[in-house]
């Protein structure tokens, strides 16, 4: 199996975002505008993270 | 009207077998509560999580009481419900450390018990009447 760290990130991501977006929102449009919001934090947030870290040589 | 000592017990007990109901399968809480979109979502998107970190070669921790971390996430594991018990007598979650994904599959599983957790607290708030 060929798994890339991106792309379980983004998995990762995207049932984390789904699973808050319907617990935290009660009416479904606010559920999909927060799980989309909290999706986007996640998944720039963690590639964002992952440049600063490419300054910082093991 | 105030509610009789009776009609107050049987309202807790109900509540704790909704508790009950949604640790045991992840959203059934909220589907007995008449949440029905909320419930199916959780359904689908935590046994697809926990199936997802089973596939990726996760590992379903023991209960070691002599190693603490590796008992919190087990408890954490558990949190899934049912589907924890079923998956261990199957053999599954056996993880394989050397496998790449490993680490991955540990973090789907254990993440996905705990969103469980919380979704168990909100049937629990839900169940109450506070939301």
């Amino acid at each position: 199996m060929r798994a890339s760290h991106l792309g379980l990130m983004i998995v990762f991501a995207l049932f984390v975002s789904v699973v808050f977006g319907t617990l935290m929102r009660d009416e479904p449009k606010e559920q999909l505008r927060f799980g989309a919001q909290l999706f986007a934090a996640f998944v720039g947030g963690g590639i964002a993270l992952g440049w600063v870290l490419y300054f910082f040589p093991l | 009207m105030r509610a009789t000592t009776a009609d107050r017990e049987q309202s807790a007990t109900y509540t704790y077998l909704i508790c009950l109901a949604a640790w045991a399968i992840p959203g059934a809480g909220h589907l007995l509560l008449g949440r029905l979109q909320k419930g199916l979502t959780f359904l689908i998107a935590l046994l697809l999580m926990f199936l997802f970190g089973l596939w990726l070669e996760g590992r379903l921790f023991p209960v070691a009481v002599t190693q603490p971390l590796v008992a919190l996430a087990a408890l954490a594991d558990m949190g899934i419900g049912v589907a924890f018990f079923i998956a261990r007598a199957a053999g599954a979650g056996a993880g394989r450390v050397t496998a790449l994904t490993y680490e991955y599959g540990n973090a789907f599983l254990i993440v996905a018990g705990l969103m469980n957790l919380l979704v168990v607290l909100d049937a629990y708030d839900t169940a109450q009447g506070r939301k």
